[in-house]
């Protein structure tokens, strides 16, 4: 309980009771308590009691993930609430809710890595997630960072209402017990929470007690009713652009699709002629029109005519890709985090190679990029879905001027994120034009065509591969990863620099337990183009495709089944276990006739994944009958949102594998809306079924391993059912799907 | 100009102009956010909505040409509180995860059922393929709308 005890002494706090003593890496700004953002009626930052009824914050964004039910079941666990006693809000932007889950991923240090030093590199990511106070959401970090968090501070608060109660009733809080949102007296009488907040509110909070074991978990484990699905299933849930406000003011951007490059002049003339159109603001990127509709201003903002600057960076995908392809160099060596054996004295210049490529991608959130303001009377409101809350405030105060005390940012439900709302452009260009209309409140929401044109895009990435085999296993692997840096794009927007590598190259290839004798992996770092951004898994979402298809055509090579070859150079437990989970769910020794099947796996963000595709070539095409998936999250929390986040995140690997790509003519993505951006459609969609494992000794966030094995297996698959090798994505280029 | 429209059995007066899409007048003129805007070229189904008992996409409709019709939107087939069978199929299943395309399936759902009460997978397909959703909700979409078939058979 040692370091429970410290997580909790720096994490609740009341008012602005002083919290420090038995901190790990002690320095004093490190020590210094953060302010209880809620009101005074808060007995922690998570807990809300009041008249309205029990108010759980989980601080992270529903995207769809499903967070803030599982973090608040953390919470209702420990309090003895009923699920039904409960309500969830996201609570407002707070350095209280920061994150030390999510920089845990970019140590050089593997997920099954559990030495001393691994760890102690793991824990020092809490201390500049503290300073940074960071607010985020992603990294599939939001469970591994709550899961002690939250129980304890569910459990803190249930002991300063036991003893609220104890002092009110003159007895021994040993004699009380709690149960539905109650402090149960000996005598069978029940007090509710409710009467004993405020008390409990204004007294010392206790010691953190030992959390409930497992055994004794009646929330946690088991499928519970989503908090946010009766409203998603009634229309009556909001997302940033169903808030309404008396007034409101509706409006659209348009930046120089020149990603970063800036406006030389315009004409809005014919635009502010348009009915309803109120005013044309410059805005970082380009221009906004407001007007009385979101109709109006879409309108207005095709009237004007832009003289755009050039773009910063190379004009066509073609010189994109020659320029990755020039990257394999010394001097743009990014990273050697593995190097098993002697790669170089085990491969010769016969053995097998092969070079692979993935395109652009865009998020294509179905919500595109909106965001709310509201300017007045020397406050600022901020709505607007978002991962990065803290940055929003920060960005609101340099845009305003204000206090951040005089700012509030307010987090709705988002429709879709997958990395996309960690950018903070649309929510810039809000908050412009709120000052610009200071006392009314604006909802800015961009078309489909500016959302798909204007992304950090997951980045185009290229990798040669050399391998060798002999008797029956892989003797050498060397994988050479090219890719631009997503840490590093996205930290500048951010206004930070990425100091040293970026893991995110190399994440999902240079960390998979396998036991290939010579084996190494390097990442080169592309010069800095497009802007790039984090994409559902990140890095893993193109290496894996990489790896475990070189992986599958080397079982093939050494005439091995691709599932023994990969149990025979595992040997990681809770990895071996998904494999042969996922073979036993398939019957993968035995293929219904005039079908085939295609295996990946990958470790990400600590999860092991494997799955299976199986494909059936028919008339009208291909098609995938079946998919398989089993991933070990540690402890399961919730099945049936497990469920849920692995199926989407195959799902969402499909149809980049199949749809997904972003290309550049003049500098401008040419994609533009669904129609030449497609993704996985119902018909198309194949049963999945999901094997959840406990095996793993940490629990782990789910939101993206999913993804990373989708593309290989399916490629894996069509060489099974075809013989046709393909190295390049999107598949749908060269295959019929059906 | 003014227009009067029928949403959800209720006369509502709105002025805006006729070739504004229905899909803006709702959520703009009369802030039904139910429906909502995802690709405004009928190309992902986030905007259907029922004109007389069919679904069509609302982002394509011009406010002028929905004028004496039905309009059904989200907020009319069922309420938190009274809930529609495919709604009650939709919780049971636990269908959404960022919910935002979900008005539309359900619209587009409804329709189908009100036009084949038992859908196999196939008219399933036809029916859903225009509905876009990017979290990859399928599989409990064509097992809610199974359900609800089964429930509304009785």
């Amino acid at each position: 309980m040692g370091r429970m005890k410290t997580i909790a002494r720096r994490t609740f706090l009341i008012g602005s009771a002083a919290i420090a003593g038995g901190v790990v890496f002690g320095t004093y700004a490190y020590k210094k308590p953060i302010p209880n953002p809620l009101k005074a009626s808060a007995i922690t930052p998570y807990v809300l009691i009041d008249a309205q009824g029990i108010t759980l914050i989980a601080p992270r964004a529903e995207m769809g993930q499903g967070v803030q039910t599982t973090l608040a079941a953390l919470l209702a666990e420990e309090m003895d609430l009923d699920w039904d006693q409960v309500q969830v809000m996201h609570g407002p932007a707070s350095r209280a809710y920061f994150n030390a889950a999510v920089l845990e991923e970019g140590v050089p240090f593997a997920p099954t890595d559990e030495s001393w030093l691994a760890e102690t590199a793991r824990g020092a990511m809490h201390i500049p997630a503290r300073f940074l106070g960071l607010q985020i959401t992603g990294g599939s970090s939001s469970t591994p960072d709550a899961f002690d968090k939250m129980r304890a501070a569910g459990a803190v608060a249930r002991v300063a209402l036991v003893q609220a109660a104890a002092r009110r009733e003159g007895l021994d809080a040993a004699m009380l017990k709690t149960a539905s949102g109650a402090v149960v007296l000996p005598d069978g009488r029940k007090i509710p929470y409710a009467e004993l907040a405020q008390d409990a509110a204004n007294s010392d909070l206790p010691e953190v007690p030992p959390l409930k074991p497992q055994s004794e978990w009646r929330l946690l484990g088991t499928s519970l009713p989503r908090k946010d699905m009766l409203g998603k299933v009634t229309g009556t849930a909001q997302f940033t652009a169903d808030i309404r406000h008396p007034g409101m003011l509706f409006a659209t951007a348009r930046s120089n699709p020149g990603l970063g490059a800036g406006l030389a002049s315009y004409d809005a003339t014919a635009a502010l002629a348009l009915p309803g159109v109120e005013k044309v603001v410059e805005v970082p990127g380009g221009l906004a029109v407001v007007a009385n509709s979101t109709w109006a201003a879409f309108k207005a903002a095709e009237l004007i005519s832009y003289d755009w600057e050039p773009a910063p960076y190379a004009a066509t995908s073609e010189e994109m890709l020659a320029q990755t392809a020039a990257s394999f160099t010394p001097e743009s060596q990014d990273s050697r985090n593995r190097d098993d054996g002697d790669v170089e004295a085990a491969l010769t210049s016969g053995d097998w190679s092969a070079e692979y490529t993935v395109p652009y991608l865009a998020h294509a959130t179905m919500e595109p990029m909106t965001a709310g303001a509201w300017l007045q009377n020397g406050r600022l409101q901020v709505w607007a879905g978002n991962q990065l809350p803290t940055q929003v405030l920060k960005e609101a105060a340099a845009i305003t001027g204000l206090e951040e005390a005089a700012i509030d940012v307010e987090t709705p439900l988002m429709g879709g994120g997958f990395g996309r709302r960690a950018e903070m452009d649309f929510i810039k260009q809000a908050i412009h034009v709120a000052k610009a209309m200071e006392g009314r409140p604006v909802l800015l929401t961009w078309t489909r065509e500016e959302d798909m044109t204007h992304d950090a895009y997951r980045p185009m990435a290229m990798a040669r591969i050399k391998g060798a085999v002999a008797d029956g296993k892989i003797t050498a692997l060397d994988v050479q990863l090219a890719a631009p840096s997503v840490m590093g794009s996205q930290m500048g927007r951010l206004g930070m620099a990425l100091p040293g590598p970026d893991a995110t190259i190399v994440q999902g290839a240079w960390e998979q337990p396998y036991t290939f004798p010579n084996y190494r992996t390097t990442g080169y770092r592309v010069p800095a183009g497009v802007p790039v951004g984090s994409w559902r898994s990140v890095g893993a979402s193109q290496n894996a495709f990489f790896h475990e298809s070189a992986v599958d055509e080397l079982a093939h090579l050494a005439g091995v089944d691709p599932l023994e070859l990969r149990l025979s150079q595992i040997d990681h437990a809770p990895s071996r276990k998904v494999l042969e989970a996922v073979a036993a769910a398939s019957n993968w020794g035995s293929v219904p006739a005039g079908r085939a099947r295609g295996l990946a796996f990958c470790l990400s963000f600590g999860v092991p994944t494997a799955q299976v595709i199986e494909v059936e070539q028919g008339q009208d095409g291909l098609r995938m009958t079946q998919a398989w998936a089993a991933v070990d999250v540690g402890t399961a929390l919730d099945p049936s949102i497990i469920e849920a986040q692995v199926q989407g995140g195959m799902i969402f690997g499909l149809s980049a594998a199949i749809h997904g790509e972003i290309t550049f003519e003049g500098g401008q993505a040419q994609q533009q809306n669904f129609p030449d951006y497609d993704a996985l459609r119902l018909p198309y969609c194949p049963p999945i079924s999901v094997a959840i494992l406990q095996n793993g000794d940490k629990i782990r966030g789910v939101g993206e391993p999913g993804t990373p094995p989708a593309a290989p297996a399916l490629a894996n698959a069509i060489f099974a059912a075809t013989g046709q090798r393909l190295r390049s994505l999107p598949l749908g280029k060269v295959i019929a799907f059906a | 100009m003014a227009y009067t429209l029928t949403v959800n059995g209720e006369s509502k007066t709105l002025e805006m102009p006729g070739d504004t899409p229905l899909l803006w007048a709702l959520r703009d003129g009369l802030h039904l956010t139910g429906t909502k805007y995802g690709c405004g070229v009928a190309a992902c189904g986030a905007c259907t909505v029922h004109l007389d008992g069919v679904a069509v996409r609302s982002c394509q409709t011009a406010l002028e040409d929905a004028v004496g019709t039905q309009i059904t939107t989200i907020e009319g087939i069922g309420t938190p509180a009274a809930l529609a069978p495919i709604q009650a199929a939709w919780l049971e299943h636990q269908v959404a995860q960022c919910g935002y395309c979900q008005s539309g399936q359900i619209m587009q759902a409804a329709s189908l059922l009100a036009e084949n009460p038992t859908p196999t997978d196939a008219d399933i397909d036809a029916a859903m393929e225009g509905n876009l959703c990017r979290c990859g909700t399928y599989p409990r979409i064509r097992a809610a709308i199974h359900s609800a078939a089964a429930k509304m058979k009785g």
